[in-house]
């Protein structure tokens, strides 16, 4: 996309490719102290894994538990210590910074042509608040555990005798952290972008990573504050949510899905990002409808403030007030939809190659469009009052967020994986890993959808024994996901020691990443600045 | 007292045993076959390019149709109508879920970790049995005493957070004459899933005659007015009979034997004992368990003290 390619760049240059950003310094403390955006995101990435890992850990506990009702391997109240942990993990330390601060860091300034992010030791600050805010949040493991579910519902939160102290302090300093990688992004995309790249030239992934850092500054501050507000009333007893002291519970969960609700958009709209990477490079394609992806991004962000509501249909909360937060939460689906539409008709009239990212994208639009679909059963007001709280809002939520989220986040990572490590993977193993994912995903999750609507509560530590065989079902899907991980971790791990040296632009890509900087690049990204010509999405093309 | 199974009327939902299910049901179906229809068009599309425009040799050209304003116009506007069409259908039923007519019998049930009581206007109480007529609209006004629970009838289609510091209702009318399960809906701690209670739904006839006899107890004898007691009134949730640990200590071989209790006593537990435990449950706990239990004063009658002592007695 633009006319900066030297001769050393080229394709199959014989290692050693001389100094590039993993090689530049050596030693431990080079990495702790570096300023680097990519060598931030690399250590974003090893970190969210690791919380991934845990997470995971806890999942596949908790479905060896729920194996058969009543004790299984574990009593209720660790049963309940482990699904608390395991949400509580998987949304602040894995889903939350997982794109942004691993895929998002590296990408952001390459992809705009731009040396850095706007302001490096901030960000090198956000990757130490991470590591402080998983510090304070995990050590209630070993201080009495956790078992308020991680949306700390008071009065429960209020009278437990578990650390929910430390818990809540460690996601409020995690808050802290994406608000600087939000502020960071915003900045830099106003600020740093190379000549020529105007906006509606920057890759779609930025539109939703921008998106995404107006929903972290703004609403990420009301979880800080509902989490002091929380603390105060646990040590002094001051009367806010809980009605011993005067409280009220229902503020509570206004005040927490005020956050909460925005922040599931924070997962989604990164995730929506790499997708429109992932369908237009392997399908060698011109995006269908950049300005609706990207402005659907925008709308996603803005009106995802306004659905907290749906939360809390059953809540007690007014009839009024249930109704608007429906009529809004099927406005919201709009544009979703949108985004949807225009990622199949990108498919149309491409040369499609059945990489692992193509195979991932392509898992991710069918997962994620029934993660939205059954969104649609929980907005309407009468079948939300049948299957809230139950296994059905668990299995929407695993397909938009694990389904969605977590799919694009793996076909992000297999996307650029050669140009973070400049390696490549064996293809076939990631499409027989591919392929366990995808159905042991389904094996685990749909079958949640069926004990959802035949009544199953979720949280149930033991289980009425007609729901016996549809546990088990799920049970043995997670353990195909498992899996399919473990194959992701081996010839990941593996090509960094023996894969073959990936060539600059593996995928023929028309961004800046592929088309003018080294795989892996060097510390500022590119020998020579980049001068934008022409959009990102300009493959080889005919008329029709 | 046994819990039965949610009665499982289709492949996804249980039978409909009140009014306003089959209501629920018809949005439920509405969306599902929407669902379908998008799930179809969209997938079946992405299969058929995924087939037609595989790659067949590297440097194909591709289209550069970047957009289509008749495409988004339609693919904009059309869902947006149907979807506000599912919104309508839902606040329908929602509405005909919130508003109890005016001739409802009206209940009070109070919901805390881990048990549902449920007062009669008559003054009646009963704990985890709701006794209610066949045919007949029942209103709930609902309150806990400690944490939120939530109130959920799967045969009916209701769910209702129980919260504490306020009242909340909601209101049905079961149209068999079976028992239904309650359960919690809302995480509240160790005994969240085992907080199971149950609607009895009567002829009319016998739900009087149940009401008259003060909720069903009838004239058993004590060790079998016990037996049925000590599920009924949750004991069974926290308190096993074999010797096994549970939220509480087991009752197995419980009198006549000596008990440490918090702050370094010890207590021999005999008939004085017992009762003290279940009407001032704080008093003398054991020691290494919490002091969660709930006070029973006002939902045990003496008579009822005295059959769960006759029945556990039966155990030794």
């Amino acid at each position: 996309m633009s006319v900066s390619v030297t001769a050393d760049d080229l394709e199959g240059a014989p290692e050693p490719r001389g100094t590039n950003y993993i090689n530049a310094e050596r030693g431990i403390v080079s990495w702790l102290t570096t300023v680097d955006h990519k060598r931030i995101g690399l250590m974003y990435l090893v970190s969210v894994l690791v919380a991934f890992a845990l997470g995971g850990f806890f999942a596949l506990a908790l479905r060896l538990e729920l194996l058969s009702p009543k004790h299984t391997i574990m009593s209720a109240d660790s049963y309940n210590q482990s699904f608390t942990l395991h949400g509580a993990v998987m949304t602040f330390l894995f889903i939350i910074p997982s794109i942004p601060g691993a895929i998002g860091n590296f990408l952001v300034p390459i992809l705009i042509g731009a040396k850095d992010v706007a302001f490096p030791r901030l960000n090198l600050l956000s990757i130490y608040l991470y590591w402080i805010g998983a510090i304070f949040t995990l050590s209630s493991i070993v201080t009495g555990g956790l078992d308020t579910g991680w949306t700390f519902y008071v009065p429960y939160a209020s009278t437990t005798n578990t650390s929910v102290l430390s818990v809540t302090f460690g996601v409020f300093i995690l808050g802290f952290s994406s608000v600087l990688t939000g502020l960071n992004f915003i900045v830099t995309m106003h600020k740093l972008r190379a000549p020529g790249m105007t906006w509606y030239r920057m890759p779609l992934i930025l539109w939703s990573l921008y998106a995404t850092s107006i929903v972290q500054i703004l609403a990420t501050p009301v979880l800080a504050i509902t989490l002091l507000l929380l603390m105060a009333e646990r040590v002094f007893h001051i009367g806010i949510f809980d009605p011993v002291y005067g409280g009220d519970p229902v503020l509570y969960q206004h005040f927490f899905w005020f956050y909460s609700h925005p922040a599931v958009y924070i997962m989604i709209l990164p995730g929506m990002g790499i997708i429109s990477e992932l369908i237009a490079v392997h399908a060698q394609r011109k995006i269908f409808g950049y300005k609706a992806i990207a402005f659907s991004s925008v709308a996603i962000a803005l009106v995802g403030f306004l659905v907290w509501g749906h939360h809390m249909f059953v809540s007690g909360q007014s009839e009024l007030a249930a109704t608007i937060f429906s009529f809004l939460t099927f406005v919201v689906a709009v544009p979703s939809g949108i985004k949807v539409f225009n990622w199949v008709s990108t498919l149309y009239g491409g040369s499609i190659k059945f990489t692992a990212p193509m195979l991932f994208a392509m898992c991710f639009l069918f997962l994620f469009t029934i993660g939205g679909l059954t969104g649609l059963f929980l907005g309407m007001l009468s079948v939300d009052m049948h299957l809230h709280d139950t296994y059905f809002v668990v299995a929407h939520f695993h397909y938009v967020m694990m389904g969605g989220t977590v799919t694009a986040f793996l076909g992000g990572l297999h996307h650029w994986w050669p140009k973070m490590t400049g390696r490549m993977y064996s293809e076939k193993l990631a499409a027989v890993a591919a392929a366990l994912y995808f159905i042991g995903f389904n094996v685990t999750f749909f079958s949640q959808f069926i004990m959802g609507t035949r009544g199953m509560p979720r949280r149930y530590y033991n289980y009425h024994d007609q729901f016996q065989p549809l546990h088990a079902f799920s049970t043995f899907g997670s353990w195909l996901l498992g899996a399919g991980f473990l194959l992701m971790l081996y010839y990941l791990l593996r090509s960094l020691k023996s894969g073959a040296i990936a060539a600059q632009n593996p995928w023929g890509g028309r961004s800046l990443e592929w088309t003018d900087s080294a795989s892996p690049p060097v510390t500022e990204n590119f020998k020579h600045r980049p001068v934008v010509t022409e959009g990102p999405y300009e493959f080889t093309g005919r008329a029709s | 007292m046994s819990f039965t199974p949610i009665d499982i009327g289709s492949f996804w939902l249980p039978r409909q045993t009140s009014t306003l299910a089959p209501e629920v049901d018809a949005g439920f179906y509405l969306v599902y076959w929407v669902s379908v229809g998008f799930f179809v068009l969209v997938i079946g599309s992405m299969s058929y390019f995924a087939v037609r425009y595989r790659r067949r040799q590297e440097g194909e050209k591709t289209s550069t149709v970047d957009h289509s304003t008749v495409l988004e116009v339609v693919w904009t506007t059309i869902p947006a109508l149907m979807l506000i069409g599912l919104f309508a259908v839902g606040l329908k039923g929602y509405a005909s879920a919130q508003v109890a007519p005016a001739e409802a019998l009206e209940v009070q049930v109070t919901g805390e970790k881990w048990l549902w009581t449920f007062t009669y206007p008559n003054g009646t109480t009963t704990v985890n049995e709701l006794g209610v007529p066949r045919d007949r609209p029942v209103r709930l006004v609902m309150s806990s005493k400690d944490i939120v629970h939530s109130f959920f009838v799967p045969e009916f289609r209701i769910k209702q957070d129980v919260v504490p510091g306020q009242y909340t209702t909601t209101w049905f009318e079961a149209t068999e004459s079976k028992e239904v399960v309650i359960l919690c809906a809302e995480y509240c701690g160790t005994g969240h899933s085992d907080m199971l209670a149950k609607v009895i739904v009567m002829d009319d006839p016998v739900y009087r005659d149940w009401l008259d006899k003060g909720g069903g107890a009838g004239d058993l004898p004590p060790a079998e007015l016990g037996k049925k007691l000590f599920t009924s009134r949750s004991c069974a949730t926290c308190h096993s009979l074999d010797g096994s640990r549970l939220q509480g200590p087991s009752l197995k071989g419980l009198f006549g034997r000596s008990e440490d209790i918090e702050g370094g006593a010890s207590v021999k537990v005999d008939e004085n004992y017992f009762r003290e435990s279940v009407l001032n449950p704080g008093a003398k706990v054991v020691r290494g368990y919490q002091a969660s239990m709930p006070t029973f004063q006002g939902l045990l009658k003496d008579k009822e003290i005295d059959a769960l002592i006759a029945y556990l007695k039966t155990l030794d």
